[in-house]
């Protein structure tokens, strides 16, 4: 996990400046913490390969939202999604017994929706946070109409491969999660289309005025995330007999969190994979620990958002200091010579 | 004579790199009205900030009635009946005019509440005074410019000025508007209060000014009685500089007239712009000179695509742009130099490479794929020739100084291979004087390259000193065109228009 930031020249100097070393060294204590707070039980293969799949399905979604987030967009939609996507491909599980095409269904349904958001925020200029907003209450009503609010059960075992098989010991979540983060890693280091994505979230009117095709870009995010949220319902799916209309409620906050938590802004240009990678563990591996040590699970969310507003806040302080020694060194008076 | 109300005496003001104001004196008598005339840069609007309290002097005296006084915000200004109108009107759209006009000191009733009956009442009688026929009531956001200089200046009353200064009032406003308040000014005058008029509209301060002061590069030139001048003289004072030797010697006629225009713009209309046509061969350097709001930038940004145009076309090469897109200007080979370098040239959260190279992805990436290698080699070698100050490309663009970050925007555009056209609009805005030399230079090397260059400024040494031909601007229209030789007098005078 040490490299996914693709650093052109990996060196250990460079790596340890990298911003995301406060999260790993948090990391590791948190883990320390719990094995041996839980007597070794947390270190078990058996319980981290269960922090690892929990928290597949919520980093496959903090990857796309981190795409969509460095281009300065967001998708509240995605817990809705989660839902649709899940009820929309048991159904055409059901009804052809083939995996294939309940996954070609679910993305599908994936590429739509993030096309829809894309064109609302780029056609008609509502902001993404409005547009997503309704996306999810949109969805979430899909979700009950087409199961009256019932849960849909899984005819047949193959379709649970996705949620509960395993390759080998790695479980299958697991796998997807990687390669999701693979692709999504190369695609904001190594593409073209990353850098555009960098440059639209860092200032949309540099991006214009050096002639990047900055709707087509947000459109491109747009139709990622979705389509990650559409995998992570897809996985869901499969670790379910009985698929909820009301899965994936508050879904979209947990991932947001994580997102931010690892670093990107919200106001666009700046995120990394590694720094997401690190967010969705650090919670993971939390909300793990907190059962094994038998917390009320109520507790685990007041720990959740303190940890998010202590790293935000660590993050502000850490950027305002650093601002300060640029302003020293750059000039000023820009404004007032030129337009006085 | 009429006695001053308020003097400000040896005023200095530096900011970081740049002394703004050096030794300016002006004094408001009252009953009259004093102009401030001078270029852009000339200081006008710091002097303005200093009398209103915004900005407080390094050096040099605030006098009223004579005694000094210490002036360190504007509510010590409004305090001592000092008011001044701004170009950008400080009030809230979203509030009634009334609650506009005693914002801060709205009259209480009883149980700390507003007491509405009163306010209303009071606010109509000081709408009244400056003419103003509109409910108290009324959202401030749905008064047209003038309406709402005007309940400014109400408010500046209300609070008994002695002194209200305004900052180039008319430039927003229609004629008709111009002449309510001309005849305002009037009014004000004749009640024995003191005017400070900020225009370089010669014909307005013929009708109003009493005196003007003129001020150049930040320095005190000279004052001068209105009925005793003519806007000759006036231009004078305004430009009367010697043209430093920071500028690059332009090639002797080396563009010679048969060659064929690499960018025509025919009859090109914005709602800012107005019937533009001009050509730019290749290799030549073209200036766009004028006064602030004369349409220059609009100018640039409709070239580029980035306002839609509702007629006139932009060809390069003798084949037309699809007009209102910014990437097809590019790949015509055009490139574009904003004027507001932080907020609409640069990523500011993205390091030299990345922002360098933005606008040629295409050539540095197979099947979308970035090919990292050439990429940093482009860049390390750009970074030498323009001599960025960095440690290498990685480096944050944020962390460089004004004139490195205008070259890493001038650098993207000569990483271009195709590049035919290069639109620099306030090419060195806020850079410091030898930064400045460097990016003249560099202009002038691209112009030697084969492309044409346009530069869109508001400076007109740099203008001078730098095109090999300058179009004027007035208004959203080209109202004039000068070959080699033309002073900064000629320009000054096309700029103004005015009585000439």
């Amino acid at each position: 996990m040490t490299d996914l930031t693709w650093s052109p020249r990996p060196s250990w100097a460079r790596l340890l400046r990298a911003e995301q070393v406060p999260l790993l060294v948090a990391l590791l204590l948190i883990c320390a913490y719990m094995a041996i707070a839980t007597n070794g039980l947390f270190l078990t293969p058996g319980n981290v390969l269960n922090v690892l799949r929990a928290s597949s399905i919520e980093l496959i979604v903090a990857l796309g939202m981190t795409v969509a987030m460095i281009s300065g967009q967001i998708d509240l939609s995605v817990g809705s999604m989660l839902a649709v996507v899940g009820v929309g491909s048991v159904v055409a599980y059901n009804m052809t017994g083939s995996v294939l095409v309940a996954v070609l269904v679910g993305l599908l349904i994936g590429v739509l929706v993030g096309l829809v958001n894309g064109l609302i925020v780029t056609r008609l200029g509502v902001n993404a946070l409005i547009t997503t907003l309704g996306m999810m209450a949109v969805l979430r009503g899909i979700g009950y109409l087409s199961t009256n609010a019932r849960a849909v059960q899984t005819e047949g075992d193959s379709l649970r491969v996705l949620g509960v098989g395993y390759v080998g010991p790695i479980p299958i979540p697991v796998i997807i999660a990687l390669v999701v983060l693979v692709v999504v890693a190369i695609l904001l280091n190594r593409t073209v289309l990353g850098r555009y994505l960098y440059a639209v979230g860092g200032n949309p009117e540099a991006a214009r005025s050096a002639g990047l095709p900055v709707h087509r870009i947000a459109m491109v995010a747009f139709v990622v995330v979705a389509v990650t949220a559409a995998i992570s319902g897809l996985v869901q799916a499969g670790r379910l007999d009985s698929f909820q209309p009301t899965i994936g409620v508050g879904f979209e906050l947990n991932v947001i969190a994580a997102v931010i938590l690892g670093g990107t802004r919200l106001s666009g240009g700046e995120g990394t994979v590694s720094g997401t990678l690190l967010g969705v563990l650090i919670l993971g591996v939390l909300s793990n620990g907190l059962v094994l040590l038998d917390v009320n699970p109520f507790w685990q969310e007041v720990v959740r958002g303190t940890v998010i507003i202590i790293a935000v806040a660590l993050d502000e302080m850490r950027k305002r200091r650093r601002q300060r020694r640029f302003q020293e060194a750059a000039e000023l008076p820009v404004e007032d010579a030129a337009t006085a | 004579m009429s006695e001053t109300v308020l003097e400000l005496a040896g005023i200095r003001k530096r900011y970081p790199g740049v002394v703004a104001l050096d030794g300016v004196d002006l004094q408001v008598r009252a009953g009259e009205v004093t102009a401030l005339l001078g270029e852009n840069g000339a200081g006008k609007s710091t002097l303005i900030k200093i009398m209103a309290g915004v900005e407080t002097a390094d050096e040099g005296s605030y006098l009223v009635d004579g005694a000094p006084v210490r002036i360190s915000s504007p509510r010590d200004a409004r305090e001592l009946g000092v008011a001044v109108v701004f170009q950008e009107l400080n009030q809230v759209e979203s509030m009634s005019v009334a609650e506009n006009l005693f914002f801060g000191r709205l009259p209480r009733g009883p149980g700390g509440l507003v007491d509405r009956r009163e306010l209303r009442a009071r606010a109509r009688d000081h709408l009244q005074a400056v003419g103003l026929d509109v409910d108290p009531g009324m959202r401030l956001g749905y008064l047209s410019v003038a309406e709402r200089q005007l309940v400014e200046i109400a408010g500046a009353l209300s609070q008994n000025a002695r002194v209200i200064a305004m900052d180039e009032p008319t430039s927003a406003l229609s004629h008709t508007e111009i002449e309510t308040l001309f005849g305002l000014v009037d009014q004000l005058r004749d009640s024995g209060v003191g005017i400070v008029y900020v225009s370089h509209k010669l014909d307005e301060l013929h009708r109003l000014a009493d005196r003007i002061t003129v001020l150049r590069d930040g320095r005190y030139v000279d004052t001068v009685r209105t009925s005793e001048t003519d806007d000759a003289e006036l231009i004078r004072l305004m430009v009367g500089r010697e043209l430093t030797t920071q500028f690059p010697p332009r090639p002797e006629a080396a563009v010679a007239d048969d060659r064929p225009a690499a960018l025509e713009v025919v009859g090109l209309t914005t709602t800012a712009v107005h019937d533009v046509t001009f050509s730019v061969r290749a290799g030549e350097v073209v200036g766009f000179s004028g006064l602030m709001g004369s349409g220059r930038t609009e100018l640039a940004r409709a070239i580029f695509g980035l306002d839609r145009s509702t007629r006139g076309v932009v060809r390069v090469g003798g084949r037309a742009v699809r007009p209102g897109s910014p990437e097809a200007a590019v790949g015509a080979g055009i490139g574009y130099v904003p004027e507001d370098r932080k907020g609409a040239g640069l990523v500011l959260t993205g390091s030299i490479r990345a922002n360098m190279t933005l606008a040629v992805m295409r050539l540095l990436s197979r099947l979308g794929f970035v090919d990292q290698a050439r990429e940093r080699a482009a860049v390390e070698a750009m970074i030498a020739d323009l001599r960025v100050k960095a440690v290498d490309g990685d480096q944050r663009v944020a962390t460089l100084s004004g004139g490195n970050q205008q070259k890493v925007t001038l650098g993207r555009w000569l990483l271009k291979d195709d590049l035919r056209v290069l639109l620099l609009d306030e090419p060195t805005r806020g850079i410091d004087v030898n930064a400045k030399a460097e990016i003249y230079r560099l202009v002038a090397a691209v112009a030697e390259r084969g492309v044409a260059v346009v530069v869109f400024s508001s400076e007109m040494p740099e203008i001078l000193g730098l095109c090999d031909r300058v179009h004027v601007m007035r208004g959203g229209h080209v109202v004039a065109e000068h070959g080699v030789g033309v002073t900064q007098e000629q320009l000054m005078e096309s700029a103004l228009g005015g009585t000439s």
